[in-house]
């Protein structure tokens, strides 16, 4: 039975076991990809080749942020950075700890790319070994669980919550605590939780980084949820996609059970809760939450009409709690810290911090935690450092295939929920795709609506054959074949779509080709008039 | 610890060790209806593709009419009816591949390999697939062959690693 001391005597365990030195070499998904494995069996090498077994300990850590300048490698204490780095480098690298010549390219921590994050969920993110409980306890963690468990009844943790001001991030935004109590008062024999992990929009994968780098950060969170709404059971639904999120969590998910802090009678309490993994199977419509509730059924992904709601009425009938990862990561920080610190963070609606995938064409491409309230220009310009080749940027995308694109005139509107739903985009999961002055506009939207049509459950008509048509409109568009007419179409399409699809998916599609003709238009009318003018030149 | 029999097996595969997992699987799983998924993603790692033969057997097992773990079996994309190739190439276009280039790149492995996107030689030797997403957007373009991902993808780089995996004996 694990208690409060062995925790702490856990702690203090992989504290002293600690060598002098650490270094970090990332080995989470971005990095693995550019060679870091190879790289991290060559930085042990050169450990042990350089006699510094006692000194110097290789980590393997999870996602430092700075995925496109992998692999990453970092010293802890003094905080230098490597970037880059090639396997054949690793001698140079242990060399340097004792002032060694080192032409390894180097990072800069003071760089707005570090600087100006804040990290509360990715706190642990390239600085601990996800593959390892103790190095988690070793930070804090299941503290929070204990605390809860211990210290605060179920009403309280839902209050705490409830006044962090945290809002869900797997896109709408609703209100996390009122969630909470509404599975919490919902009549019913069992109860379940659910961490929704599909992560299926293009651009984003903040939820991957965050699983691959901070497992038992999600699985505690988890905990101090199901004890808030009384479930006892959990699933973590991760996308096929994510290979090593899902063995990463496999893992700590054993280790967790191994030290009772998943089971029966967690910490000495009447409190059970067990977690299982379920593996997506390439649906995006299965992230829409009454879809993924019938996958989890093993059943085909298919939404339906809601109410009632999965907090009445989820998981085989019965109240079902459903948050993202990224909730879910928020959740020990807050009780840990105190409600008030966290709504102390962020603006006036939108508290605490998100995490964006900044892509596209973008210097610094990575991930990034930043407090609500940060503007589009800051994130791009300061963080993301402009464009690669100095072409100017001409907007960005937010919200994946259920989002906008927001023009670069419009760069100062800050990120927070309300402010980006105003300009006609959606925070969504936190994808942000950057677009240079040579992105064809047309074509985005049209990519989008391509896969909007092919990620249709086929449900409901309006979705179904609704994205066929605008697809095919955009598609003539594109190839400068259209008409004034078939814009108009297209325009009421989108007003069909919206109002008359049965999920966030149909109802959201318009979305890009909306903004995009919101800020965009002159692109499509270009298109148009091209028409006009071939005809006239071929006769 | 389950007491559900497992499905009679054809003689001819008895001693199929990929069948035993699959039966494993679907033990630990106590033939419950809802593993269904979890089973299908087992039986496709273990043979490649799911055959309509493999479908009826894991209905019997689940004891669930083969219509739904047909249906089941084709809504979700993981799943693939006909056998793909010995290897496979998956070019990512999603967003942020998308706006790096991810089409020219995938132009180029079409080009090579004489293959359209989705299709598979005719010697079976390789697939070329596309996917929205491999959430390596930080890395973009990425492609994965044959499990592995790749960032940064170069048009002529990925050319010549197609190459090779079509001309290898
Ligand atoms: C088509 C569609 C796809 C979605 N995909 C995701 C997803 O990948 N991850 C996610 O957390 N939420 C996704 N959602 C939102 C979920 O339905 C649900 O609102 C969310 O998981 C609730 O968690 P939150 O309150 O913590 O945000 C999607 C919704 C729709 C309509
Ligand atoms: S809106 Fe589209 S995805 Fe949603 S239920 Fe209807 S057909 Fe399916
Ligand atoms: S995966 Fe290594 S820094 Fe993101
Ligand atoms: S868009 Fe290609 S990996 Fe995400």
């Amino acid at each position: 039975m694990m208690e409060f001391q062995d925790l702490q005597i856990m702690a203090e365990q992989e504290r002293t076991r600690r060598k002098a030195i650490r270094i970090h070499c990332c080995t989470s998904s971005g990095c693995q990809a550019s060679g870091a494995l190879e790289l991290f069996h060559q930085l042990q090498a050169a450990v042990e080749a350089a006699g510094q077994n006692e000194r110097v300990d290789i980590i393997g850590v999870g996602c430092m942020g700075f995925c496109g300048q992998g692999p990453m490698v970092s010293v802890e204490a003094d905080g230098v950075l490597f970037e880059h780095v090639r396997p054949e480098q690793a001698p140079e690298i242990i060399a340097s700890l004792d002032g060694g010549p080192c032409n390894v390219k180097q990072g800069d921590h003071a760089h707005p790319f570090f600087a100006r994050q804040m990290h509360i969920v990715r706190r642990n993110g390239g600085v601990i070994d996800p593959e390892r409980i103790e190095e988690y306890i070793a930070v804090g963690g299941y503290q929070a669980l204990y605390h809860v468990l211990h210290e605060m009844s179920p009403a309280e943790v839902i209050d705490a919550i409830t006044r962090s001001g945290l809002r869900g991030r797997g896109g709408a935004g609703y209100p996390t605590g009122l969630k909470w109590a509404t599975v919490a008062k919902s009549p019913g024999e069992r109860k379940f939780v659910i961490c929704n992990g599909d992560e299926g929009d293009p651009g984003a994968f903040m939820d991957r980084s965050i699983l691959e780098s901070d497992p038992h950060l999600i699985l505690e969170g988890m905990s101090i949820a199901a004890y808030a709404v009384g479930a006892d059971q959990g699933y973590l639904y991760v996308r096929g996609e994510y290979p090593l999120a899902i063995a990463r969590l496999q893992k700590a998910i054993a280790q967790a059970r191994k030290h009772d802090l998943l089971g029966s009678q967690i910490f000495d309490t009447s409190f059970n809760f067990r977690v299982d993994i379920r593996v997506g199977a390439g649906a995006f419509v299965c992230g829409e939450e009454t879809a993924l509730i019938a996958s989890i059924e093993g059943r085909r992904g298919q939404p339906r009409p809601r109410p009632p709601y999965p907090a009445e009425h989820g998981l085989w009938g019965y109240p079902t709690l459903i948050n993202n990862v990224e909730t879910f990561g928020n959740i020990a920080p807050i009780i840990t810290n105190g409600a008030d610190w966290y709504a102390g963070i962020g603006t006036e609606r939108s508290k605490g911090t998100k995490v964006f995938a900044l892509t596209g064409k973008v210097r610094n491409t990575g991930l990034i935690e930043v407090p609500m309230g940060m503007t589009i220009r800051e994130i791009v310009e300061e963080l993301g450092g402009g464009t690669p080749d100095g072409t100017p940027v001409k907007g960005v995308q937010t919200g994946g295939p259920s989002g906008g694109c927001i023009p670069e005139a419009l760069f100062d509107t800050p990120v927070d929920y309300e402010s980006l739903a105003e300009v006609g985009s959606i925070m969504g999961s936190g994808g942000m795709v950057v677009m240079d002055a040579t992105t064809n506009m047309v074509e985005i939207a049209r990519f989008y609506m391509e896969f909007c049509m092919d990620e249709s459950c086929g449900k409901c008509i309006p979705c179904r054959t609704g994205t066929v048509q605008m697809y095919r409109l955009l598609s003539k568009i594109s190839a400068g074949q259209a008409t004034a007419a078939d814009l108009a179409t297209l325009e009421q399409l989108c007003h069909l779509l919206r109002e008359t699809s049965l999920c966030g998916l149909g109802q959201s599609a318009p979305n890009p080709v909306q903004s995009t003709l919101r800020y965009f238009r002159e692109e499509y009318e270009r298109l148009l008039r091209k028409r006009v003018t071939i005809n006239l030149t071929s006769r | 610890m389950a007491t559900a029999s497992p499905r009679e097996v054809p003689t001819d595969q008895a001693n199929d060790k990929r069948l035993k997992i699959l039966e494993a699987t679907m033990k630990r799983h106590q033939y419950r209806a809802d593993a269904l998924i979890e089973v299908l993603h087992k039986a496709q790692e273990l043979y490649g593709h799911l055959t309509e033969d493999r479908l009826l057997a894991i209905a019997h097992s689940l004891h669930l009419p083969p219509s739904r773990v047909y249906g089941v079996a084709t809504f979700y994309h993981f799943f693939s009816l006909t056998p793909q190739g010995e290897h496979s190439c998956t070019v990512c276009l999603g967003t942020a591949c998308y706006v790096k280039g991810a089409m020219e790149l995938l132009a180029a492995l079409e080009a090579e390999s004489g293959l359209r996107a989705g299709s598979t030689s005719a010697d079976r030797k390789l697939s070329l697939l596309t996917a929205r997403c491999l959430g390596a957007c930080g890395i973009a373009p990425a492609v994965i062959v044959d499990g592995n991902v790749t960032g940064h993808a170069d048009p002529e780089v990925m050319r010549a690693r197609v190459r090779a995996l079509l001309d290898e004996e």
